[in-house]
């Protein structure tokens, strides 16, 4: 009886390894041939289903980096970087006095204030988007990365407020309580003792806002006319329409490194993106 | 904190005050403003009452075929997403040694999500000489049309977005592991099978969490651009013209700004519609344990 129960438990065990091991390996062919694909000559792009290159070869990333554009991929990238490093810092910031505010504090119209937190968390954009592009097209914005920075300045991705909220409810205020005893104001308070105990939270935020930012197609799309300031999304989506029968072998070495940024971060820093994304959840 | 002005925290929520009244309360008000108005941007909007709906609900065979691929794509797609994020936490869940690595491999096309890059890669694979077919052709498949037949195109975003069920899976997994494991100890002395277990205590303890990662998918789908923008430029026959495509065209194609905010108020309202009865419904079947924080 013992030994069959036993018996039996490794065999489910084993297949479910299995199971998640060959599951698994369909998940992540796509992106493993995907690489093996940017090696390959245009001749073999279609020829089997293996994402061994049978030449090798980096023509796909040469050709692919000079663009039709009189400009490489590596200015795409320079805009890129623009628009997120500014976008990232101001999130961090504004999310964080914004999330202390709701979790610390007592004021007037506070739960009002909060159930929009909410509500903007549900909010479609589409519906917000063309008043949006109006407002910018006033200011005379367009063309510029200031749509592109200025909402998130203003902690307008309220998953990031409510994230840092929820992660500052589940840190006791002892420490806090004990600063502002010593005489520290509660800016002082958050500064030296709030942020530091945040810190994994602020850093899942950032990394979050970077991903989002790198992903992000429609903001450029609409928001971005001029060549020279496009960023990555934007170039590739280009390179698509410009190539006649599709150079496919410069097109995907152009996507590996437009991955290539996300997925570094990501097994870099992975743990804080799961924690992050735990916590929105399943605190809420 | 005693001495202080009980406006003190005004200070630190009015990053956010000021941004929720420009570029959420202004913007909602003026898009229902500009959805009774005929603006192209040249001369200032032109107030003409319900035309917008009206020319919308009876004489728009384009919305028709776009509402209706909008809610067939949603339809399909969050359910098949959310079981398999479901079905996968499930089995991480047993205590796995592996479990991180897991987790991580099938969370990693989710973190690469809505990028232009994958919708690239989704538009190669499922060529005519693509990966797919490759595939299938060695099981001795007979090659998909995957993006000349209307019948099919849908199916590549939904295969696409379903690829990417790792937040959701990542969400349902931290649910499971804070479900109490005495619980399970206690009913299997009384003689509850596995299934018994799952169905009638870790499925009514996670209920919250699949509520939520409905709510959250379902509003996500709702506004898919990139992938049918990408992948299948809404054709063939605008079988993938999803709306978000429709008033993005409106807008910023034809510049017709009030007929493509009146689009976006019907989608918002559908939106709406389904969010409400899913919460109202959740009282009859989310289970929420007592709050254990205060």
């Amino acid at each position: 009886m013992e030994i069959k129960l036993r018996r039996r438990s490794r065999l489910s065990s084993a297949i479910r390894y299995a199971v998640l091991l060959i599951f698994g390996l369909i998940m992540l062919y796509p992106l493993i041939w995907l690489i093996g694909a940017s090696f390959k000559t245009n001749a073999e792009i279609f020829s089997s289903p293996s994402f061994w290159p049978d030449n090798p070869t980096l023509s796909g990333y040469i050709q692919g980096w000079q663009t039709s554009t009189p400009y490489t991929f590596g200015r795409f990238f320079w805009n890129t970087f623009l628009i997120i490093t500014p976008k990232v810092i101001g999130t961090a910031i504004s999310c964080t006095l914004v999330a202390y505010g709701f979790a610390r504090f007592e004021f007037p119209g506070k739960r009002i204030l909060f159930a929009t937190v909410i509500a903007t968390l549900l909010l479609p954009n589409v519906v917000t988007r063309i008043p949006q592009y109006l407002l910018f097209r006033d200011i005379g914005w367009l063309d510029s990365f200031l749509p592109l920075w200025v909402p998130s300045a203003v902690a307008g991705d309220a998953f990031f407020v409510f994230m840092l909220i929820q992660f500052l409810r589940a840190i006791p205020r002892d420490m806090e309580e004990a600063a502002r005893v010593d005489g520290a104001n509660t800016l002082q308070t958050l500064v030296y003792i709030v942020v530091p105990m945040l810190m994994p939270a602020i850093i899942s935020v950032c990394l979050f806002q970077f991903m989002w930012t790198m992903n992000d197609f429609l903001g450029p799309l609409i928001y971005i006319s001029s060549v020279d300031k496009y960023p990555v999304s934007l170039a590739l989506k280009l390179s698509i329409d410009t190539t006649e029968a599709f150079d496919w072998n410069q097109i995907l070495a152009m996507s590996v490194l437009a991955l290539a940024p996300s997925l570094a971060v990501f097994f870099l820093a992975q743990k804080y993106f799961i924690e992050g994304i735990s916590t929105g959840g399943v605190k809420g | 904190m005693g001495g202080d002005s009980k406006y003190l925290g005004y200070f630190y929520v009015a990053p956010y005050v000021a941004g929720l009244l420009l570029f959420t309360a202004f913007p909602f008000a003026a898009s229902f403003y500009l959805s009774f108005t005929d603006y192209d941007l040249l001369s200032s909007p032109r107030w003409t009452g319900l035309d917008n709906y009206t020319k919308l609900f009876t004489r728009d065979r384009t919305f028709d075929r776009s509402l209706q691929v909008t809610l067939l794509y949603v339809f399909l797609t969050v359910p098949i997403k959310l079981a398999f994020a479901l079905l996968i936490a499930v089995i991480l869940n047993y205590r796995l040694k592996a479990i991180n690595f897991f987790r991580t491999a099938y969370y990693v096309p989710s973190i690469l999500g809505g990028s232009i890059a994958i919708a690239v890669l989704w538009r190669y694979i499922f060529a005519e000489a693509g990966l797919v077919n490759m595939i299938i052709g060695v099981v001795g498949i007979e090659p998909i049309n995957w993006f000349g037949d209307p019948d099919n195109a849908l199916i590549t975003i939904t295969l696409l977005r379903c690829w990417q069920f790792g937040s959701a899976m990542v969400i349902f997994l931290a649910a499971l592991q804070s479900v109490d494991k005495s619980l399970y100890e206690a009913a299997s002395i009384d003689g509850a099978n596995q299934w018994h277990l799952f169905r009638y205590i870790t499925l009514p303890l996670i209920t919250p969490v699949i509520f939520f990662n409905l709510i959250m998918q379902t509003v996500q789908a709702f506004q898919e651009f990139n992938g049918p923008y990408i992948i299948t430029e809404g054709g063939p026959l605008k079988s993938t013209y999803l709306l978000p495509l429709y008033i993005y065209d409106k807008a910023f194609k034809s510049f017709d700004m009030g007929y493509a905010s009146a689009i976006a108020w019907v989608l918002f309202a559908i939106i709406m519609v389904l969010t409400l009865v899913a919460f109202w419904s959740s009282k009859k079947w989310v289970y929420y344990a007592g709050d254990k924080r205060s």
